[in-house]
């Protein structure tokens, strides 16, 4: 297998599924006087890419398992303030068509929240297969993208003394993706 | 399906809770009001006495609370921003967070003051809270400006630009009330 060409020119053929446990999808959002992290621990996803390189990767999280370091805030991200997750339990991400180029990933998808969808750009890196112990094959990526919170719903915020508002409505999302060869 | 209404006012003749009894008339004849009394009751709030079981007030509170589909909640403004009591009594109500009554529950906010502003700053407030646990907080408010000459001497209502402001509120709540019976969730989310 020609591993260099492969990050040089497409995805690998192949149904790819997600690692759940090593791959991590994480949020960042500036907050006062830094930037504010938190995490969805219940993720799925898959990428799948058939023999005419034409791929399709995506993705969803459980809004219920989002985990930040304090408990009463993680239950009211989970609120109507924030994702609601009782009417919208899920995040979903959906993307066909990516570019890989010297195994840099550029591809337009769709991300719903709260039951808003709206087009988004995801950019990032793939690392090209490798076998696991296992005897597993297995592929990498790192993306990231950019979105507005007030687009989906999720508008929450609090105003300071200045008249600035706490929270930013920029928020980074950062997906650390593990895949195994499915089939 | 039933609505619990909170009036954020003790006086026996608060126009907060005469507007709260207007909304009930408003209400379709399937549905069943109930108007809370019993908030004078709750202690002051305080983490060593939030103990199993809650005193005795706070039970009723958080039961009753329990058995709503939506409450509607009517406040006056004390000092720009909520009565204590009624802050008093969500506090109460709110623990714990997860658990809590009013998490994800259709709640709606009116509010009445003899003033020209009819208590808009503490609707704001109290929709803060609310949202602040976990509610569902419908949109709309009805800020009942003076309020002495909205209501006859027997305290009914009698604008009609309110009613219709209170009407649209009802609704509000009662599609979110039916919304949240169509979309039940697939799995319990106060995890």
């Amino acid at each position: 297998m020609n591993t260099e060409e492969m990050t040089m020119t497409s995805v690998p053929v192949g149904t790819w599924a997600l690692d759940p446990v090593h791959s991590n999808v994480s949020f960042e959002v500036s907050y006062l006087v830094g930037t504010f992290r938190g995490q969805f621990r219940d993720i799925d996803g898959r990428l799948v890419v058939d023999s005419n390189g034409r791929a399709i990767l995506e993705g969803s999280a459980r809004v219920a398992s989002v985990d930040v370091k304090d408990e009463q805030l993680a239950g009211h991200l989970q609120t109507p303030d924030f994702f609601d997750a009782e009417r919208f339990p899920e995040i979903q991400f959906r993307a066909e068509g990516i570019d890989v180029n010297s195994g840099q990933i550029r591809a337009q998808g769709e991300i719903t929240i709260k039951g808003t969808t709206k087009p988004v750009e995801i950019t990032g890196t793939l690392t090209p297969p490798a076998p696991d112990a296992f005897g597993n094959e297995r592929i990498g990526a790192v993306l990231t993208a950019t979105i507005d919170r007030q687009d989906f719903g999720v508008s929450w915020n609090a105003p300071l003394p200045t008249g600035d508002m706490a929270l930013a409505d920029e928020v980074t999302i950062n997906a650390e993706l593990f895949f195994t060869k499915a089939d | 399906m039933k609505i619990v209404g909170v009036s954020g006012s003790l006086r026996r003749d608060s126009y907060n809770t005469r507007l709260l009894e207007a909304a009930a008339e408003l209400l379709p004849e399937d549905v069943e009001f109930e108007l809370l009394d019993g908030l004078k009751a709750v202690p002051p709030y305080d983490e060593d006495d939030d103990l199993e079981p809650a005193p005795e007030a706070v039970a009723r509170l958080r039961e009753a609370l329990a058995g709503a589909d939506a409450v509607l909640f009517a406040t006056p403004e004390y000092n720009s921003s909520i009565p204590g009591v009624l802050k008093n009594a969500i506090d109460w109500a709110s623990r714990p967070l997860m658990t809590n009554p009013l998490r994800f529950k259709p709640v709606g906010v009116a509010g009445a003051s003899s003033g020209a502003f009819g208590a808009v700053w503490a609707q704001e407030e109290l929709r803060k809270v609310l949202g602040a646990l976990g509610a569902r907080v419908v949109e709309g408010t009805v800020p009942v400006g003076h309020a002495p000459t909205r209501f006859d001497e027997n305290g009914r209502l009698i604008d009609e630009d309110v009613r219709e402001q209170l009407s649209a509120l009802v609704k509000a709540l009662l599609a979110a009330v039916e919304e949240r019976r169509e979309t039940s969730p697939p799995e319990p989310v106060a995890a």
